[in-house]
């Protein structure tokens, strides 16, 4: 057997799994901004950025696990919207105590998932079908529950998830990081997350060592739709309404992060903390066009163009490391 | 009783019948080279046995008790490891990885919080199953992908012998290998023998099923049309019962 020095150690992967380019872009961004604009390394910039990075990171959290198993979540906006509809429809509209709040929020963006992973992995629709199926119904009920006009007015005690700040903190900031960081170590460290991995990587082989690959799969989708359901609970708890139109576009956004934060767009690779960064970047990227006037219309080309430049990067790199 | 028995196995895909009435057995402790030409049904028998596919029709026991329906996960888990063709790995997770996956070793953190998976024990057994394989690999944290043919054969058969099998069935081994590679493939299979292993050998070359087997089955059509000791067999003879001749 020849001895060819194979593995070098950049072909180890680091103890977090994620993309040091992306670390150095995030810094990179935030050295930039904070020579263009005084106010972009303020406290309270600082806080706004990672409240405004909350929603799109809970989100992107439900994204990167879909995505590392080759699989892809296009619904995940629209099932933001519901979650926020329904959740704030069950306290406003038919009077249910403000726990059902949350519940509510919850169970919308589960069911939807769970219908996601069910009509994938048992009828055999391809992913990229079934979840842009999901986006327009998801939406639609959204409008039909509401009438197509926000519910406001919401209970004191989930008003507080959106804007109460203990110690300073915003809430959904707290939410987004205890999130991040139970999904980080599922993801790493757990069979669960382990085998997310390996059915992105190689599904066949997934098969043969006795992982259920279905079932898997099914939880996974049920899973991004709890993260779309956490994420439109922060969303309408922030504005104080559920939201028809909440999240809309959203899907572009935390599928960006998730593939900027050093997720494989094909399967087999990502981190939670990766994603973060991601996120990050995202939000950074936003706030600081926000602080320079950019009109939002703009945003959404810049946050596009970041996509395809996440991924051709991905694939150059791909075609330089695979022989 | 033979360790594993097959008893008239069937498998359809659509109208082509791909085994028609498989019946085989494998001693424990015994190697059988199952030769044929392509499309013959190799594949398909031996992913039956693994579970991978249900068979339409017939019965599989191992070790005395039927397990013609069980699932991929549990055929592992009383002991038949099978390594495929494409090798089955996943070439973006380590080596150490590869070798346990989907049987990860365990440990809780902080006592409380289950599920993680013990990745120093993991890697040090893995470091512990190449060595003795006498396998090369540079290092276990190396992803898969990386590595050279004869490597990633290295690193599927460590997982197949990690849990101490009592049938490996090793579906081209020898295909992809340099000349050097292959001996050590074929010192292995010897060396499962004296552990009394038993083997099932699929492969194209002859040469490499005479030195290893002790037996010789031939499939044409899924059926099975010659079983015989590798010593009282010849060559010529393997050969035009493949062809059909």
């Amino acid at each position: 057997m020849t001895t060819a020095p194979v593995a070098t150690p950049k072909t180890r992967q680091n103890r977090f799994y994620f993309r040091v380019e992306s670390l150095i872009v995030l810094v990179a961004l935030c050295v930039v901004m904070s020579v263009l604009s005084p106010f972009f390394l303020t406290t309270s910039n600082i806080l706004n950025i990672l409240l405004a990075t909350a929603t799109i990171g809970v989100l992107a959290i439900g994204a990167t696990y879909v995505i590392a198993s080759a699989g892809l979540d296009l619904s995940l906006g629209s099932v933001l919207g519901l979650s926020a509809v329904f959740g704030a429809f069950l306290v406003d509209r038919l009077g249910m105590p403000w726990p059902f709040g949350i519940a509510g929020a919850l169970f919308a963006g589960f069911a939807a998932g769970y219908v996601n992973g069910q009509l994938i992995t048992r009828l055999r629709i391809p992913a990229f079908i079934v979840t842009l199926g999901m986006l327009g119904i998801a939406r639609g009920l959204a409008l039909v529950i509401s009438s197509g006009q926000a519910i406001y007015g919401l209970p004191s005690e989930l008003v507080y998830l959106g804007q109460g700040r203990p110690l300073g903190i915003p809430m959904p900031v707290i939410i987004f990081f205890a999130v991040a960081i139970v999904t980080h170590y599922i993801l790493a460290n757990t069979k669960y997350g382990k085998h997310t991995l390996v059915i992105g990587d190689n599904e066949q082989a997934a098969r043969a060592t006795g992982i259920q690959v279905e079932r898997h799969r099914r939880s996974l989708y049920a899973f991004s739709g709890l993260m779309a359901g956490i994420a439109g609970l922060i969303f309408m708890t922030r504005v104080n309404a559920g939201d028809p139109t909440a999240g809309l576009n959203y899907e572009l956004t935390a599928i960006t992060a998730a593939i900027i934060g050093g997720t494989n767009l094909f399967g087999g690779r990502g981190s939670i903390f990766g994603t973060m960064i991601g996120a990050l970047i995202m939000g950074v990227l936003q706030n600081g066009l926000n602080l320079m006037a950019v009109q939002s219309y703009y945003q959404q080309m810049a946050i596009g163009a970041v996509l395809i430049f996440a991924v051709w990067l991905d694939q150059f790199n791909r075609k330089v490391t695979e022989r | 009783m033979s360790l594993l028995e097959l008893d008239g196995i069937q498998k359809r895909f659509g109208s082509v019948e791909a085994l028609r009435g498989v019946t085989l057995s494998v001693e424990a402790g015994s190697v059988v080279g199952l030769v044929g030409d392509n499309g013959a049904g190799k594949s398909t028998l031996m992913k039956t046995i693994t579970g991978i596919y249900e068979p339409d029709g017939g019965a599989i026991r191992f070790d005395g008790k039927d397990v013609t329906l069980d699932t991929p996960g549990h055929i592992r888990s009383i002991g038949i490891e099978m390594i495929y063709q494409d090798l089955a790995l996943a070439p973006q997770q380590d080596v150490a990885s590869n070798i346990f996956l989907g049987r990860e070793p365990t440990k809780s953190l902080l006592g409380f919080i289950p599920g993680l998976i013990d990745r120093p024990k993991i890697v040090a057994e893995a470091e512990k199953m190449l060595q003795r394989l006498g396998a090369r690999i540079p290092s276990v944290l190396s992803p898969v992908g990386v590595l050279s043919g004869g490597q990633q054969q290295s690193v599927a058969i460590a997982r197949a012998l990690t849990f101490g099998p009592k049938l490996v069935i090793m579906d081209e081994p020898t295909a992809a290998l340099a000349v050097r590679e292959v001996d050590h493939v074929l010192d292995l299979i010897r060396e499962l023998k004296r552990q009394s292993i038993a083997v099932i050998l699929i492969s194209h070359r002859l040469t490499d099923v005479f030195a290893v087997s002790d037996r010789i089955v031939a499939l044409r059509q899924g059926q099975i049309i010659a079983d015989e000791q590798t010593a009282e067999t010849s060559m010529n003879q393997v050969v035009s019962h493949i062809v059909g001749s």
